[in-house]
C-alpha cells in the first residue's frame, strides 16, 4: 500500500513545482521569524525574493550542527513557545545537546511521514506494531508511535530494553511489525536463542531498522535469524526524527519524502553539488516544518541519490543506505576508513557475528588500529591453529579490502558492551 | 569409547581460569583431566569432567563459548617407552594427532593419554588393530 499516492507518486515536474512553492514559503518564514536566519541570509546576500523555484535552493547558505548549539535552546524556532507542543533532545556527545520543537502541524506531518514509512514496508491498519525504540527525549520511540497510530496499526509502546518481555509480548500479541535499532534486533535474536524461543514461529513480517548505521551483511544476518523483511529507515532529529526516508519492499534505496524534506548531495569539502548519482554529503531542507524551517542542513551522512523510477510506483528519489559519516571517518596512517566498512569485512568472513569494537590508539607516534571480535560458537574451535587461521583471515581481508593493518583480537562473547540504543563501535584512545 | 571433552574459549586475562574453576566447583563438578592451550591473547581450556552436560550448561549460562569435542583416552604403561608404544602404531597407520595431554592414574601403574585426532574413527581402528586398550568413556569420567 502507498500511504499518500498523491505525493509519493507525483510526476517529477509537478513535484518540483510543489517543492518550489514550499521552499519559497519556508525561506520567507525563516527570514521573517528567525533572527539567526535573517542575519545569515543577509551576510550571504540572499533575500527571500531571490528564491523563485526549487533550483534557487543553491543560493542559500548551509545550516550546520553547531548552529543548533550556538542558538541553544530555542534560537532556531520560528514560532513562539506557546505554539510548540513538543520538544525532543538528542544526546550531545560533546557540548550542549540539540533541541528540536514541534508545532501541532509538525507532529501531524511527522505522523504522516512515519505512516508512509510503515506502509513502505507493507504495514497496514491490520498490523501489530511493536515499538522498541527508546521513548523519551529521543525521537525514535514517540515518532514511530504516533505514525503507527495514524496508520491505524495496533501499537505496543514497549520502548527499548527488557528483551525477555519484548519476546513475551511479541509471542502473546502476535507482533507483525518491529521497529528498533538493527543492533537491538540482533540482541533480541540472541536472547531468543538463549531462551530456546523459536523466532520462526513468530508472526513477524517487517522490521523497521534505523537510528544507527548498518550494512547489507547485517541485514542478511537479521533476516536469517528473524522471520521478517528488514527495512532500512532514515531520519535525524534536526530534520524531524525517523520518517525522512524509507526503503520500500524492493529494498533498493530509501524513498525520500521529498515533498517535505528536500534532499541534496554536496561535496563535503567544497559545498558544491556533486554530479547526479555521485556520493557525497546529504543535505536536507525542511519545506513544510513550522517550528524549525531548517534550511540546507548538513547531515554529515554520506549517501547518493537515485532518480530512477522504482518498481513500487513511488516517484520520489531514493537515497542509498548511508555508508558513513563525514565525521566518523577514521584516518589510520593516511588511509581513510569508515567503521561501516570494517563491519562489512568482518561479516564477510564467514560466521563472524557482528559484535566488534574498533580501537584507535593514538597514544603513540602513529595511530594503531585494533579490532576486537567476539568468538561465538559458530566460529569457535578447540584447535588453536583454526582460531589463529580465523584471526589471520580477518587480518588479510582487512588489508586487502581496506588497505589497513589492524591487530585482530579474539575476545569472549558478551565482553563487548551492548548498548540498548546506539551501538558503540569505536573507541579512540588519546594521550590524556 | 569416545570421550566427550569440553573446550572453552578464554581471553588471557587475570582470573579467568579461577572463575571457571569456581563455577564448576560450586556445582560439585569434578575435573578429571585438563589442558590449556594458549597464545599471547587467548587460550583454549580443555576439560574432561564427571558430568559433561551439567558443566556445559553452567558454562554456557555464564556466557562462555563452549564446544564439545570427541577425544580418545588410551591407557599406557607408566614406564619408559610407554607413550612411544602407543604413538608408533599411530604413526605407522598414518593417523594425525591434533593435540594430546596425559595424566597419571592414582591407583594403578598406568598413565592415561587423551588424544584429539583429525579422524577419530580411523584412529580408533588403528588402535584396535594394534591391541592398544582404549578406555570406555564412563571409566574416564569416573577416574
Amino acid at each position: 500500500m502507498i500511504y499518500s499516492e498523491r505525493f509519493e507518486c507525483m510526476k517529477r515536474d509537478e513535484l518540483r513545482l510543489v517543492q518550489g512553492e514550499r521552499l519559497k514559503d519556508a525561506v520567507r518564514r525563516a527570514y521573517e521569524n528567525v533572527p539567526f536566519y535573517r542575519k545569515k541570509f543577509d551576510e550571504h546576500g540572499v533575500k527571500p525574493s531571490h528564491i523563485q523555484s526549487i533550483d534557487d535552493i543553491r543560493k542559500l547558505p548551509f545550516t550546520m550542527k553547531d548552529d543548533f548549539r550556538e542558538t541553544y535552546p530555542f534560537g532556531l524556532f520560528a514560532v513562539p513557545l506557546r505554539d510548540i507542543i513538543r520538544l525532543h533532545v538528542s544526546s550531545g556527545t560533546t557540548g550542549k545537546p540539540t533541541v528540536v520543537g514541534y508545532t501541532r502541524e509538525d507532529l501531524d506531518l511527522w505522523a504522516e511521514t512515519i505512516a508512509r514509512t510503515l506502509a513502505c514496508g507493507g504495514g497496514t491498519a491490520d498490523d501489530v506494531l511493536q515499538v522498541a525504540y527508546g521513548y523519551g527525549l529521543f525521537t525514535g520511540g514517540l515518532g514511530v508511535h504516533y505514525g503507527g497510530e495514524k496508520l491505524g496499526a495496533t501499537v505496543i509502546p514497549m520502548s527499548g530494553g527488557n528483551t525477555k518481555k519484548q519476546l513475551m509480548l511479541m509471542q502473546d500479541f502476535g507482533t507483525t511489525l518491529l521497529a528498533c535499532t538493527p543492533s537491538y534486533a540482533l540482541q533480541i535474536a540472541e536472547e531468543a536463542a538463549a531462551e530456546g524461543i523459536d523466532l520462526k514461529k513468530m508472526k513477524l513480517r517487517t522490521g523497521y531498522f534505523g537510528a544507527e548505521s548498518w550494512t547489507e551483511a547485517m541485514r542478511k544476518q537479521i533476516e536469517q535469524r528473524l522471520p521478517l523483511k528488514a527495512i532500512d529507515i532514515y531520519g535525524l532529529s534536526e530534520v524531524i526524527g525517523p520518517g525522512v526516508a524509507s526503503e520500500c519492499l524492493e529494498q533498493d534505496g530509501l524513498h525520500v519524502f521529498e515533498d517535505h524534506f528536500y534532499p541534496e548531495i554536496i561535496n563535503p569539502e567544497t559545498g558544491e553539488p556533486v554530479e547526479p548519482g555521485q556520493k557525497g554529503e546529504l543535505v536536507f531542507t525542511c519545506l513544510t516544518k513550522r517550528a524549525i524551517p531548517l534550511i540546507r542542513y548538513r547531515t554529515r551522512d554520506i549517501s547518493c541519490l537515485n532518480e530512477q523510477a522504482c518498481p513500487c510506483g513511488r516517484t520520489s528519489r531514493r537515497m542509498e543506505r548511508v555508508s558513513g559519516r563525514t565525521d566518523d571517518m577514521l584516518i589510520i596512517r593516511g588511509v581513510n576508513v569508515f567503521p561501516t566498512q570494517i563491519e562489512e569485512v568482518l561479516m564477510k568472513v564467514e560466521g563472524v557475528e557482528p559484535q566488534y569494537l574498533i580501537i584507535v590508539d593514538k597514544t603513540g607516534t602513529l595511530a594503531e588500529l585494533e579490532i576486537k571480535v567476539e568468538v561465538s560458537e559458530g566460529i569457535f574451535s578447540d584447535e588453536v591453529k583454526k582460531l589463529e587461521a580465523l584471526r589471520k583471515r580477518i587480518f588479510d581481508e582487512m588489508r586487502s579490502m581496506l588497505s589497513i593493518s589492524a591487530k585482530i583480537t579474539l575476545v569472549e562473547p558478551k565482553s563487548i558492551e551492548r548498548a540498548l540504543g546506539k551501538a558503540k563501535r569505536v573507541e579512540i584512545r588519546t594521550v590524556k | 569409547m569416545k570421550v566427550k571433552q569440553l573446550s572453552i574459549f578464554m581471553e588471557n586475562r587475570a582470573g579467568r581460569m579461577a572463575e571457571i574453576a569456581r563455577q564448576l566447583g560450586e556445582a560439585r563438578i569434578n575435573i578429571r583431566a585438563l589442558s590449556l592451550a594458549d597464545t599471547s591473547d587467548f587460550g583454549i581450556l580443555r576439560l574432561i569432567v564427571n558430568d559433561v552436560d551439567k558443566a556445559m550448561k553452567i558454562l554456557k549460562d555464564s556466557g562462555h563459548t563452549v564446544s564439545l569435542t570427541e577425544v580418545v583416552a588410551v591407557e599406557v604403561p607408566d614406564s619408559p617407552g610407554g607413550l612411544a608404544s602407543v604413538l608408533e602404531p599411530l604413526r605407522a597407520g598414518g593417523v594425525n594427532v591434533e593435540y594430546m595431554y596425559a595424566f597419571v592414574e592414582k591407583a594403578t601403574d598406568k598413565a592415561v593419554v587423551i588424544f584429539r585426532f583429525e579422524d577419530i574413527d580411523a584412529a580408533v581402528k588403528v588402535l584396535a588393530k594394534a591391541k592398544i586398550s582404549v578406555l570406555p568413556a564412563e571409566t574416564v569420567y569416573k577416574l
